[in-house]
């Protein structure tokens, strides 16, 4: 149980001149959904993208401090990032599944990451077993083949998740996963994020406050790039200790 | 005021809004004239000339009469042995553009070169052609200096156009490749060709037909005035559509009127029936297309 999760120290993140994280340092436990929340603008999607180290895309990125995941230091000079990004997926605001069949977006990973062709077994047992994690596979499995771009959204939120899991990620980060969803689908994909806590360390960023109690056991708020508090998600809602996170949690602003 | 009737005001306001609209109608309709026109004259007058002989035989009686299959099958190499070097050259620098390059002064500077290689007019090509191709390399007057003269004129719209086709893909996909650990190479393999292929396929076809089309490139690097035989190699001259009619209607006297005419319908129907192929691919491209 007492498994170490991921750990930043002092992170710091500018854009250009902009400071957009400051001095973050966090421990996430493994095996917990922990809920990223704040109003717009506070750093809690740049901190997220921070883990799979997507941020230094963007021209004018820079970074300080350690993010260790599974006692490594990401940013240490010796990291390989696409070995980074199979343990730690992503999940977007936008469904993204790619322009593939069904079948193929689980097995991208496996495909990218692996040498030569796949054994049909592994391709089967692969599909299945992500699918299932999603609970998409009684709906799905007549339809491997179906372009994954034709499913209705909620659906392909899902697969994005499944596309993960073959890989054996050891962190999921989620930014705003249900915005595009309807209500009904937002709920079914929060259960969905409920059962993979325990296997996965989940990082979840919301602007639902009610969402983040739903669904996550810690919370962090995050306000203008700086942790404002981070404990259980009860306690920070119920009895907040810093003023600025009561504010907010009462939607006086933000 | 009595009711929504129309007041004097109004109906003045809408004779000038059929005004409008009619103007630009006709100047719109305007577009089609020439085209039609173009077609009409080469037909009527170029049609009679059109027979299986006419086009798989050699003109004869210093071209006054006879075919211009050496004509055909001389366009043929040109632009095929041009697009075998411009489009791969073209296509992987589009990609490495899009997909690799990160914005700096050496990638606008590229972006200035490819923007202004394709203002440069066909006769500087030709001249350059002249100097690098058939003098400097010693590749002599040949197929070889002609369609690397035509490459490199359909260079820069191939690059330009391959690399919209890529920035059409989403970028939410090379995302969600990148993700799950793909590298740049594997995401262009499995996920951005396959979904832009069409695309960079519709832009090299449109230059097929700019290829075909150009007289001055091959004027002085490949293109024979006439020869009696069909290109053997590369390192041979040929003849050319283009050049073909530039030579009958102007260099030699009294050819048949419908001779220029039916070459010109020839090398008019190669073109569109290649631009109706990129207008095929294109709406197989969006048919295909569902994001």
């Amino acid at each position: 149980m007492d498994r170490q999760g991921v750990r930043t120290r002092d992170l710091c993140l500018w854009y250009g001149s902009f400071q957009a994280l400051k001095s973050v340092s966090l421990t996430i436990r493994h095996g917990q959904v922990t809920g990223l929340i704040g109003p717009s603008g506070c750093g809690k999607t740049t901190l997220l993208r921070c883990f799979n180290r997507i941020n230094e895309r963007i021209a004018g990125v820079r970074t300080q401090g350690t993010i260790e995941i599974l006692g490594h230091d990401v940013y240490a000079p010796g990291t390989d990032l696409i070995e980074l990004r199979k343990r730690v997926g992503m999940v977007f605001q936008r469904p993204n599944p790619l322009p593939l069949s069904v079948a193929e977006n689980v097995l991208f990973g496996l495909r990218v990451h692996g040498s030569g062709r796949l054994a049909p077994d592994v391709v089967e047992g692969a599909v299945e077993a992500a699918l299932k994690g999603v609970g998409l596979w009684s709906d799905l499995k007549d339809r491997l083949r179906t372009r994954a771009t034709d499913l209705p959204l909620e659906q392909q939120q899902k697969l994005c998740i499944a596309r993960l899991l073959p890989l054996k990620p050891e962190l999921l980060l989620m930014d705003e996963p249900c915005s595009a969803l309807d209500p009904a689908a937002t709920s079914r994909v929060e259960n969905l994020i409920r059962e993979l806590r325990g296997t996965y360390t989940i990082l979840i960023v919301t602007h639902n406050m009610a969402q983040a109690r739903r669904v996550s056991d810690e919370c962090i708020y995050m306000l203008l790039g700086e942790v404002i508090e981070h404990r259980r998600t009860e306690d920070l809602f119920i009895n907040p200790s810093d003023e600025r996170t009561a504010r907010y949690i009462e939607g006086r602003y933000g | 005021m009595d009711g929504f009737g129309t007041t004097t005001e109004g109906r003045r306001r809408h004779r000038a809004e059929r005004l409008a609209s009619g103007v630009f109608l006709s100047m719109t309709a305007l577009l089609i004239l020439p085209l039609a026109a173009i077609l009409g004259l080469l037909v009527m007058r170029g049609a009679p000339a059109i027979s299986l002989e006419f086009l798989f035989s050699e003109p004869l009686r210093g071209m006054t009469a006879g075919g211009i299959w050496p004509a055909i099958v001389g366009t043929l190499w040109l632009v095929g042995v041009s697009l075998a070097v411009a489009a791969p050259i073209g296509v992987l620098a589009a990609v490495y553009l899009n997909e690799y390059a990160r914005e700096s002064w050496v990638t606008r500077v590229i972006h200035l070169a490819i923007v202004n290689l394709a203002g440069v007019p066909s006769i500087v090509h030709a001249l350059f052609g002249v100097g690098a191709f058939v003098l400097f390399l010693n590749l002599g007057t040949s197929v070889l200096s002609a369609s690397l003269t035509l490459a490199i004129m359909t260079l820069p719209v191939i690059i330009a156009s391959a690399k919209e086709a890529l920035a059409a893909v989403p970028m939410a996909f090379r995302e969600a490749c990148w993700n799950v650990g793909a590298t740049r190479w594997q995401t262009i393999r499995h996920v951005v060709l396959p979904n832009s292929i069409a695309g960079i396929l519709t832009g090299v076809i449109l230059q097929v037909s700019r290829a075909a089309g150009e007289t001055a490139p091959i004027m002085f690097t490949g293109a024979a005035f006439f020869l009696p035989f069909l290109p053997a190699s590369v390192h041979d001259q040929c003849m050319a559509l283009s050049m073909h009619l530039f030579t009958i209607s102007t260099q030699v006297p009294n050819v048949p009127a419908e001779i220029p005419y039916g070459t010109a319908l020839v090398l008019l129907a190669v073109v569109l029936a290649v631009n109706a192929t990129s207008i095929a691919f294109r709406v197989r491209l969006r048919r295909r297309r569902k994001w």
